[in-house]
């Protein structure tokens, strides 16, 4: 694409001007499509007079349960966005051959390659994953609410501004165009001029300020609102594996915040961190950008493992084989995901000392793993199993993870890596662990948690045909690219050469047509169920069988979770109880100590995504009124005082008795 | 930005560690006063002639000194908390120690590997 010269700027507007708007007929046609879309909903929001309902039981909560939803429902939206760069990819590449130019241009192809990986890492795996952690955790723990639930509600609204950062580059100036993780110089100002990499800049910055937060706020909530007897050996393992995470969350994000904030000032101010001049390295960048991208993985995929644990337990009714064993594997993977970083870059020119050692290091990660995949497998021997969705999910990631696992060996080994590196088969690699294995998992776990969120299941109907279509899409979407890969094409190219390659790029946009009939059938899944759901409906509060204490209450769970703390005795809590015969309290209620709804969240988290606009478009009065904005409302909301109340004993009451009613109709 | 509300009251366990003593805090002041006042002797004295010597000397002192902080202005004892300070410590060094000695061990292998970036070492190329 010609050079557009972007050097405007003035005092009110900064850099933003009409040519900000679309210029290309794509985006320019999907702005149009979203803005009426936009309309229609706010139209269809004001109409039926939802705002209010929505400020007060929503964006306002402070309930993790709602909170939990939410993060889902961002993590499904941003999800569509993704998806939908991955399907343009696969269309550009299964046409430009044969000097056929394909349909979008190199500057637009370098965004959606960037814009992809950037949302499903950021925007849809971390949304995804927190809100799970969010609904799960107080419940199976025992516990009403997280440690800090107004934190958890400006968490929330933090991540959300980095995906509205994210969405309003598609229609307002671009998106960077240097790959998911902006390697300078690329990223530097001098080869990345106008505002792409800003808003990548702003947009992970104010996003990481909620991961981080989050994470101190879970991990807090695990280790000290636990319920009597749930020694740390007692705990379910979804909440192992949430703990673990979140450690990885708190001791990694930092390091991310730090060199974003190297990557600004080498822009903003002309400092010669990652450049090539005046002693800077660009190396550097890259080592510790992976110093916080490994780990980064492995906060996507352990609570995932945990999920599964979770799920093969339940629908094989047994034990979980191995628990100790999982621990301890969790925690070797925990710290073990610190020593790996440099297997992302063995072709720097690092010598073969650093190149092995990395080498050993990656392989040994793969111990604690298969561990982890023979306690499954023994869970399910002998046990009584019931192919449900999360159970068919469940044994759809053992085995394509397995194969992505063992890929990840391959590449681990340093002389192969020389090969394949930046090839597409690294492209399949780590889709088919991260689709196998998190999303998969995400899959399991929505359709596992979804009748204790809102009281009715899912339709398996529709479950089956979206995990028919999913699993084959998968293999038909990645298999070529592996192929493709050893021969030795390489990643994030727009257009190429050999004819001969085309029907593997063919064949893998089949794959990605399947994918797409598979997120359609789970969206009429939803909606399916959301219709039907008189009929799906489920008032045990435990429709699985469940072994741990979130299936102790009902479905969907009071605000207060649990009317007395439950005490625990045992592993697998609820399934011990249910074995002793524990009966649940009808009387004796006494008035409930709740958390209060606040709007200071998403005030913040509004005044931050000013902050971040006008820093990318370089409109500093606003960035230093919204800077200003920021820390006031925060000294403002520091005399709220009215952070508390209780539910009085009548309702508690109310809804006890209601319960005991629906337990007597279900003769449980 | 802490929220006074705790929904599970029963479960705060007994903390081992309140606030410090009078003697606890003198002590870590007479001690912090003497890990200062050292290195301050060591550089204007130049007692050690060689200077990165006295450069690490000085490393090892602030070392020290971080543990003499956390231990008597920060109340951290192996109890306190049921444990769970020391280890999260412990689980900061060591993350601490891998990053750091890792990012010195790679960069120099990349700085020793790396072509020569100006013209008048690339002509001292063998």
């Amino acid at each position: 694409m010609e050079a557009v010269d972007h050097s405007h700027w003035s005092p009110l507007l900064g850099r933003l001007w009409w040519d900000a708007l679309p210029q290309e007929p794509i985006v320019l046609a999907t702005f149009v499509v979203v803005a009426l879309g936009g309309a229609a909903l706010v139209a269809g929001l004001t109409y039926f007079k939802l705002w209010g309902y929505l400020w007060k039981e929503w964006f306002t909560s402070v309930d993790h349960k709602k909170i939990g939803v939410m993060y889902m429902i961002l993590g499904l939206i941003m999800f569509l966005r993704g998806f939908a760069d991955a399907v343009m990819m696969r269309i550009q590449q299964s046409i430009a051959f044969n000097g056929n130019d394909g349909y979008l241009t190199a500057h637009h192809y370098d965004q959606v390659f960037t814009a992809h990986g950037v949302i499903m890492i950021f925007f849809v795996a971390m949304p995804f994953v927190t809100g799970l952690m969010n609904y799960v955790v107080p419940l199976q723990i025992g516990a009403r609410d997280v440690s800090f639930p107004f934190l958890n509600n400006f968490s929330f609204w933090m991540t959300t501004a980095g995906a509205v950062l994210v969405m309003a580059s598609l229609f307002i100036g671009e998106f960077a165009q240097t790959g998911w993780l902006a390697y300078p110089p690329l990223s530097n100002l001098a080869y990345s001029p106008w505002v792409g990499v800003d808003y990548y800049i702003w947009a992970l910055q104010i996003a990481g300020v909620g991961t981080l937060l989050s994470g101190v706020n879970l991990i807090a909530t695990i280790v000290k609102l636990r319920a009597p007897g749930m020694a740390m050996m007692r705990m379910p393992i979804f909440t192992w594996t949430a703990l673990c995470t979140n450690v990885l969350i708190v001791a990694a994000f930092p390091v991310l915040t730090a060199v974003m904030a190297m990557l600004s000032v080498d822009r903003y101010l002309g400092f010669n961190f990652f450049s090539n001049d005046f002693g800077g390295s660009p190396m550097m960048y890259v080592n510790l950008i992976w110093i916080w991208g490994h780990p980064e993985v492995y906060i996507l995929i352990l609570p995932l493992f945990g999920v599964f644990s979770e799920v093969t337990a339940t629908f094989c009714g047994k034990r979980l084989f191995g628990y100790s064993s999982m621990v301890y594997a969790t925690l070797v993977i925990t710290i073990l995901s610190y020593l790996v970083w440099l297997h992302h870059f063995f072709t720097m020119g690092s010598g073969a000392s650093v190149n092995s050692f990395f080498g050993i290091t990656t392989m040994v990660i793969s111990i604690p793993t298969g561990a982890k995949l023979f306690n499954w497998l023994f869970t399910m021997y002998r046990g009584r199993i019931r192919f449900e969705l999360p159970m068919m999910w469940t044994v759809a990631f053992m085995m394509t993870f397995t194969i992505g696992g063992m890929t990840g060996v391959l590449l681990a080994v340093p002389p192969a890596d020389f090969v394949l590196h930046n090839s597409l088969f690294l492209i399949a690699h780590f889709h088919n662990v991260i689709i196998g294995g998190v999303l998969f998992g995400i899959f399991a776990a929505i359709n596992f948690w979804w009748p204790k969120a809102f009281g009715f299941k899912l339709n398996q109907f529709w479950g089956k045909v979206s995990f028919w279509l999913w699993v084959p899409g998968f293999w038909f979407a990645f298999m070529p690219l592996y192929i493709l890969g050893l021969m030795g094409v390489t990643r994030r190219m727009r257009v190429f050469d050999d004819p001969s390659l085309q029907p593997f790029f063919i064949v893998a946009a089949f794959g990605a047509l399947m994918i797409a009939g598979g997120i359609g059938a789970m969206l009429v899944q939803f909606a399916v169920s959301i219709w039907k759901r008189e009929e799906l409906k489920d008032e045990t509060g435990d429709p699985w069988n469940g072994r741990t204490l979130e299936w102790s209450t009902s479905s969907p769970p009071p605000e207060y979770n649990f009317a007395f703390t439950p005490i625990v005795h045992d592993i697998d809590a609820w399934d011990d109880m249910k074995r002793c015969g524990v009966e649940r309290p009808t009387s004796g209620f006494r008035p409930i100590h709740m958390p209060k709804s606040t709007g200071a969240g998403i005030i913040l988290a509004g005044i931050s995504t000013a902050l971040g606009f006008a820093m990318i478009w370089y409109i500093w009065w606003l960035a230093a009124v919204s800077f200003l904005g920021i820390i006031g409302y925060a000294i403002f909301h520091t005399f709220n005082y009215k952070r508390d109340y209780h539910i009085p004993v009548e309702t508690v009451e109310a809804t006890e008795a209601e319960r005991t009613r629906q337990l007597a109709a279900v003769g449980a | 930005m802490s929220d006074h509300v705790h929904p599970n009251e029963h479960v705060d366990d007994v903390h081992a560690s309140g606030h410090g003593t009078l003697r606890d805090y003198l002590i870590g002041f007479f001690l912090s006063v003497i890990l200062t006042a050292i290195p301050f002797w060591l550089v204007m004295t130049g007692a050690i002639a060689d200077k990165s010597t006295t450069a690490l000397v000085i490393m090892a002192f602030a070392m020290v000194q971080i543990v003499v902080h956390m231990i008597y202005f920060l109340h951290m004892n192996t109890k306190s908390e049921n444990g769970w300070t020391v280890m999260a410590l412990i689980f900061t060094i060591v993350v601490l120690v891998i990053t750091l000695s890792g990012s010195l061990w790679v960069m120099y292998h990349l700085n020793h590997n790396m072509m020569p970036m100006n013209a008048h070492d690339m002509g001292q190329l063998p």
